[in-house]
């Protein structure tokens, strides 16, 4: 194991950002000339793993050594002194100023007012790009480069800057399938003489295709560090999705009755012209789960988008989405809330609550239109003070004074109990729709939220769950659609997933190998 | 900690700190602060005349404090207070001076409040339309419009209202004027301070009560806090900014209606002197509520009076320099918590 020196080495480094652990207790060894990938679901810690090495945080405890040599960095300046670069998600570019003069930005170590040998760098970035195979043209301005060229002259920057390990956010994110390859042969090349990369994704068919070894991570914390010769995507899969805890949640035989929800042939081009959702098409019954499962970036969020419709106008939508016979396609959420839906969405303290607002305030958003609530231009104040203290009860949310504590101040798991309560009590409700229901919920919570969705199939509303969690969505579907790059690839039907329950290590194995 | 008294002690501590170092500078300048202070105090508040002089300010600034204040609550800066408080003064005048002699006070006074919270409201609106339409930035748009206003209010007076020889408008018919609280309730003697002063005040509960109370208010307090999430419950965020636009600009309005029907009686060039500018201090004083307008508008009344009132024994920068220390002690004391 220690004939190569590892690039780079962390040993047991935390960091916690409030109350959250964003990395607990990381240990890795990145050995120097090889391209280690780093994969698990977004929120697992990667990024800010990331961002330690390069500086951005600093870490509450552990160690970093570069090439041998212990290492704190106070700033990016002190990890790009140690010939550390990153490129990042979203690219720092000038767009007004050419290649040339993106790749010198910065360059600190020139005096001020000295002449800047403009003649010389392009001559060095057209030699690099030579060496590495990065076609850029080094004259050309930045605004009229594509996606995949201003990607390349990133890591020219980085090149220009001699660094020797490159760490790359997500590189393939905003690529076309085309540009991944070439960014691929790229990075192969840039291996070959003898640069580290680290690699931040959650695409394992890339990470297989390219990566020499690969470390999951899950919660903010690894939970394996593989060579990809050993691995497969569904042992990969399986340790960056699943949760090892007793899923004991009581689900007994569905009774589905009529088809509340009808996507059909639905697709979605981003205005850009990347196709995130391609012939989509799926029936939720009244009295069934229909679960969704799928890593992240094949087209989930698109999908929560339009069911809600809050996509993005400019994108072109195909197909459609009928709620019993309706069509709701591209409907407003007023429009869809006063039809009976519920949603719950996946980034709750974005788009489900205000955390500013009270608790009380809070069970009333998006709810505040109906009216049993009103009274004159106001609040019927005592109908909406029954309604909360019902809810606080019921779904046992953890806070002293629900007018005068914000929702903020309460942990995770409380604040879905108060979104899961205000959305799951819709009187009407004929279709939920979940996206990431116990995400950054504690344990103790996710059993009652879980126990309060059957309830809600039980009397009789369609819910379609969308989850990364492989032991929920077993858990609790009664059928499960495998979404793989915009298209549902597989559905397993009722009887499958009956079947699949009584050995959930298998099917979830099963289920990786769909979505993957 | 964020609902800890300090957050309520803040403005006060602020407060007393810029007046403080306004003191210091009275003593650098040579002259005794508590001499100072004193005649201040008979100048202003010490006397019935005086206080009336205080609240006829004050009773513009809450107009024009709360017309930046409640936009803020949907994260819109309104710099154009300025703007809608001389259109809406112009308005009122020109109205006020076209109303037949004959008609009885309250709708002379009634219609002459209409036009001056239409012209403000709908020049605040004005700027709105342009954010949720085109996406124009607020503060842009509020700025070109108060020079438009006060470049069309100013075109206008010279080459069509202006009476003969003079430069103002004529005056306005007498049952449009507001009686002055002298000759209400016997207060304040000789003051401008006029029917428009309890109104003020009431405005501002009235604020609150649609900020807080309100339906309308909850949700344009939740797109201001968190726009995405409000686009997700189904709240229009389009028809709220432009609303609020306007009601501030309206807001303004009854500012202006202090100025003239109240006070002047006609419009003329500088009658709002910055007024509507002050606001924007008065709402950053007060953090954007509604009733701490009111003791930030009087403070603001106080020191613009009080700047005047000794102006010969002071100059009356100094009250500038207290004003903005104000303003700016707020501002570093949210920023540390």
């Amino acid at each position: 194991m220690e004939v190569m020196q590892d690039a780079l080495r962390l040993s047991g480094v935390c960091k916690k950002f409030g109350t959250i652990e964003a990395n607990r207790n990381v240990s890795l060894g990145v050995r120097k000339g090889s391209i280690h990938a780093i994969v698990g679901e977004n929120g697992a810690g990667k990024s800010t793993l990331a961002r330690i090495i390069y500086g951005m945080h600093r870490p509450d405890s552990g160690t970093i050594a570069v090439h041998g040599k212990s290492v704190k960095f106070a700033s990016p300046g002190d990890a790009i002194a140690e010939g550390i670069g990153m490129v990042h998600q979203h690219f720092m570019l000038v767009p007004a100023m050419t290649v040339t003069e993106n790749v010198m930005l910065g360059l600190e170590n020139k005096p001020l007012f000295s002449a800047i040998p403009m003649k010389t760098a392009s001559a060095c970035i057209r030699r690099l790009s030579g060496q590495y195979g990065i076609a850029v043209d080094p004259d050309a301005r930045v605004e009229t480069l594509s996606v995949g060229e201003e990607q390349r002259v990133e890591i020219l920057k980085l090149l220009y800057r001699q660094a020797g390990i490159l760490i790359l956010d997500e590189p393939t994110a905003v690529l076309t399938p085309r540009e991944t390859l070439n960014l691929f042969d790229v990075l192969r090349s840039l291996k070959n003489e003898g640069k580290t990369i680290l690699l931040i994704t959650h695409k394992l068919d890339e990470v297989l295709a390219l990566a020499d070894r690969v470390t999951v991570m899950r919660q903010g914390e690894i939970t394996g560090t593989v060579s990809c010769s050993e691995t497969s995507k569904e042992a990969l899969a399986r340790m960056m999705v699943g949760r090892n805890v007793l899923l004991g949640v009581d689900n007994p035989p569905p009774s589905p009755g009529k088809i509340v929800l009808s996507v059909e042939h639905l697709g979605y081009r981003t205005a850009k012209g990347v196709q995130k959702l391609a012939e989509v098409s799926f029936k939720v019954r009244a009295g069934e789960i229909f679960g969704i499962a799928g890593v992240e970036g094949n087209g989930q969020s698109e999908l929560l988008a339009l069911l809600w419709g809050m996509h993005d106008r400019k994108g072109a939508v195909s197909g459609n989405i009928l709620l019993g016979e309706t069509d709701i396609t591209g409907r407003s959420p007023a429009a869809m809330a006063a039809l009976g839906v519920s949603h719950i969405p996946e980034d709750r303290l974005k788009h489900a609550v205000v955390p500013g607002f009270t608790v009380s305030e809070n069970m009333l958003f998006g709810r505040h239109r109906e009216p049993r609530f009103r009274r004159g231009a106001g609040f019927n104040r005592q109908e909406v003070g029954e309604y909360v203290k019902k809810l606080v009860t019921r779904y046992d949310v953890r806070c002293s004074d629900v007018d005068t504590i914000r929702l903020e101040a309460l942990s995770g798991g409380n604040q879905q109990k108060v979104v899961v309560a205000r959305e799951l009590d819709r009187p009407g409700m004929r279709l939920l729709i979940l996206a990431q229901p116990t995400r950054g919920v504690d344990i103790g919570a996710i059993e009652g939220i879980h126990r309060s969705i059957i309830e809600t199939r039980e009397h009789g509303a369609a819910i379609l769950l969308v989850s990364s969690e492989l032991d929920e969505l077993i858990a609790l579907s009664t059928r499960i659609g495998c979404l793989y790059k915009g298209s549902l690839r597989r559905i397993f039907t009722a009887e499958e997933v009956e079947a699949g329950r009584s050995d959930i290590l298998r099917f979830g194995q099963e289920i990786g190998l769909h979505i993957t | 900690m964020k609902n800890s008294p300090f957050r309520f002690l803040m403005p006060v501590i602020a407060v007393a700190a810029a007046a403080l170092c306004g003191m210091l500078v009275v003593a650098l300048s040579g002259r005794d602060p508590v001499d100072i202070s004193a005649k201040l105090y008979r100048a202003t508040l010490g006397s019935g005349y005086g206080t009336g002089q205080v609240l006829f300010r004050t009773t513009s600034l809450i107009f024009t404090g709360l017309a930046v204040a409640l936009p803020f609550r949907a994260r819109l800066f309104n710099i154009g207070g300025e703007g809608q408080l001389q259109l809406a003064a112009f308005a009122a005048a020109v109205t006020g001076a076209l109303l037949p002699a004959s008609m009885p006070a309250f709708p002379a006074v009634v219609l002459t409040a209409f036009a001056a919270m239409t012209a403000g409201g709908l020049w605040g609106a004005a700027a709105g339309a342009l954010k949720v339409r085109f996406g124009v930035n607020e503060v842009i748009s509020t700025i070109m419009l108060n020079f438009i206003a006060q470049a069309l209010a100013g075109y206008l007076l010279t080459y069509r209202f202006a009476m003969p020889s003079t430069e103002h408008t004529a005056e306005i018919v007498p049952h449009a004027m507001l009686p002055g609280m002298d000759d209400l309730a016997g207060l304040f003697a000789g003051s401008p301070a006029n029917l428009t002063l309890p109104l003020a005040p009431a405005a501002a509960a009235l604020a609150a009560f649609y900020l807080f109370r309100s339906r309308a208010g909850y949700e344009l307090r939740a797109l201001g806090s968190q726009p995405e999430a409000a686009a997700y419950a189904g709240i229009e965020s389009s028809t709220h900014r432009i609303l609020i636009m306007g009601v501030a600009g309206a807001l303004a309005g009854l500012g202006a209606l202090n100025l003239v029907s109240g006070y002047r009686h006609y419009y003329e060039a500088g009658l709002t002197g910055g007024l509507g500018f002050s606001g924007i201090a008065v709402a950053l004083l007060a953090g954007a509520h509604p009733l701490w307008i009111v003791p930030a508008a009087l403070f603001f009344g106080l020191l613009e009076y009080g700047g005047l009132a000794v102006g010969a024994y002071v100059p009356k920068d100094i009250f500038m320099i207290i004003q903005a220390l104000a303003i700016l002690m707020v501002i570093v004391l949210n920023a540390r918590r």
